[in-house]
């Protein structure tokens, strides 16, 4: 069951919407927990401090830039679903998601760059 | 699961957030550069009704793209139906919107100066 | 000297053996294949078909997880290893073996608005076409859909969602949409945006990168999202 299940979905479009399902979900558990940190400006000065110190561990500076990566991903591609359905053009579909996901990784490493 | 409604407005703001995430992901590299300190963020959002109603407007819009997000995924992977589907879908946007708003107005106005 | 064979395996409904020996032909299809064997080694398999050159739409099969048309694939193209699985379609209830129920298919054909709907009567003269005006190019590019239902087994929001009309019926709905002939404009859009319609689509575009016709049901139901989404701000207005 599962082989016949890879075979069905080896095409570059079911990639696309597969990153950008799995893209959004993480988002979606990400930001609660984006939102309460930032809240501690409020509530704990101290603890919001020591919790953005560990944005200078390497470990987490990693896991940023993923986080980066996924948003751009999200958005870039969301872009790319959205192009076809609104204008009327049989777009290229497969160029536009590799675009996508070509300048989501540019910034990302952008970012990274900059956080080292 | 999604109708005409659901589906416009999952597109409307998508549209809403895709400046407003450039904005972020550019203040996000501008920011990150010697690192974060909580003194680096609020000197810049404290006090400002232009990041506050930046930043609500993102919040809101973020709330309801992925209440509607979920929904689909609760949907297809999760096998929500009727009345669980739609109480999960506004109890997920009222957390989320709750949430973030509360972080808006932490960094703008409500922190001690 | 030993005849050349190819392992082939049936997905079966019953207890029957699913294992074959199949003999090793020239220009053999898989149908061919399936044929064999009902009619030399079990005659108890079910499967159907009926005009073996693409042109009916019923013998569409799972060959090595990939839906198909059997007719039109040959079986040297898909065998691994000397070896071949084949199921019946997915996303359809299975009456027998390889034989699927294709009433849900054609029931969301009909959900869709997938009917004609008539614009002129037998006394009026029948509506002028002008094959480059966009809107027929639209409609022509749907039209040599046969019903295999390649694509609605293919489509993983099928699999997910229950009430989703599929891509083949959506694509016949913006074919209709675009056809000067029917008159069907406003009840395809109505059929098409509740919650089994067009806006459950994800793009994934299994239908389009599998249909045996190299039709694009994605940009047509891609189309159908469009016009709706007209619709929903003339509504608003």
């Amino acid at each position: 069951m599962t082989a016949r299940d890879a075979i069905n979905r080896a095409h570059p479009l079911w990639v696309a919407f597969i990153v950008h399902r799995l893209s959004g979900l993480a988002l979606a558990l990400f930001l609660p927990l984006h939102f309460w940190i930032l809240s501690l400006a409020m509530t704990d000065p101290a603890r919001l401090d020591g919790l953005l110190g560990f944005t200078e561990r390497g470990i987490v500076k990693t896991a940023e830039f993923g986080l980066v990566f996924l948003l751009a991903i999200h958005m870039f591609g969301g872009l790319r679903l959205m192009a076809p359905e609104f204008l009327p053009w049989r777009a290229p579909h497969k160029t536009l998601a590799a675009a996508a996901a070509a300048v989501s990784f540019l910034l990302a490493c952008l970012f990274l760059m900059r956080a080292l | 699961m999604l109708t005409l409604r659901l589906y416009m407005l999952q597109r409307i703001t998508a549209l809403v957030m895709a400046p407003l995430v450039l904005l972020h992901l550019g203040v996000m590299i501008y920011a990150i550069q010697g690192g974060l300190s909580a003194e680096e963020i609020l000197g810049r959002t404290q006090g400002s009704a232009l990041w506050f109603a930046i930043y609500a407007t993102f919040t809101l819009s973020i709330a309801i793209h992925g209440a509607i997000g979920l929904r689909a995924i609760a949907a297809e992977w999760g096998g929500f139906r009727g009345y669980g589907l739609e109480a999960l879908m506004w109890v997920t946007g009222a957390f989320l919107l709750g949430l973030g708003l509360r972080a808006v107005w932490a960094v703008t106005y409500g922190a001690a100066p | 000297m030993p005849v050349k064979t190819h392992q082939v395996t049936i997905v079966r409904s019953s207890d029957a053996a699913t294992e074959f020996e199949v003999p090793a032909h020239d220009n053999q299809t898989v149908l061919d294949v399936v044929s064999w064997i009902q009619q030399y080694a079990d005659p108890t398999l079910s499967y159907r078909f009926a005009c073996r050159v693409g042109m009916c739409g019923s013998c569409a099969m799972t060959v090595n997880g990939v839906p198909r048309w059997t007719c039109r694939t040959h079986i040297s193209k898909v065998l691994q290893d000397g070896a071949v699985e084949i199921g019946p379609l997915r996303n359809l209830p299975v009456v027998k073996d390889l034989t699927v129920d294709m009433d849900p298919f054609f029931d969301k054909w009909i959900a869709a608005e997938g009917v004609h709907h008539e614009s002129r009567t037998r006394h009026d003269d029948i509506a002028p076409i002008d094959a480059s005006d966009p809107a027929r190019v639209e409609a022509s590019a749907g039209i040599e859909c046969i019903n295999c239902a390649v694509c609605y087994a293919a489509c993983d929001t099928v699999t997910a969602n229950d009430s989703y009309l599929g891509p083949a019926a959506l694509q016949r709905g913006w074919t209709l949409l675009n056809d000067a002939k029917d008159a069907g404009h406003d009840a395809i859009l109505e059929a098409v945006s509740g919650t089994g319609g067009c806006h459950n689509c994800h793009s994934m575009g299994s239908c389009t990168a599998l249909c045996p016709n190299e039709l694009d049901p994605m940009s047509a139901i891609a189309g159908l999202k469009r016009e709706t989404a007209k619709s929903f701000f003339k509504r608003r207005r």
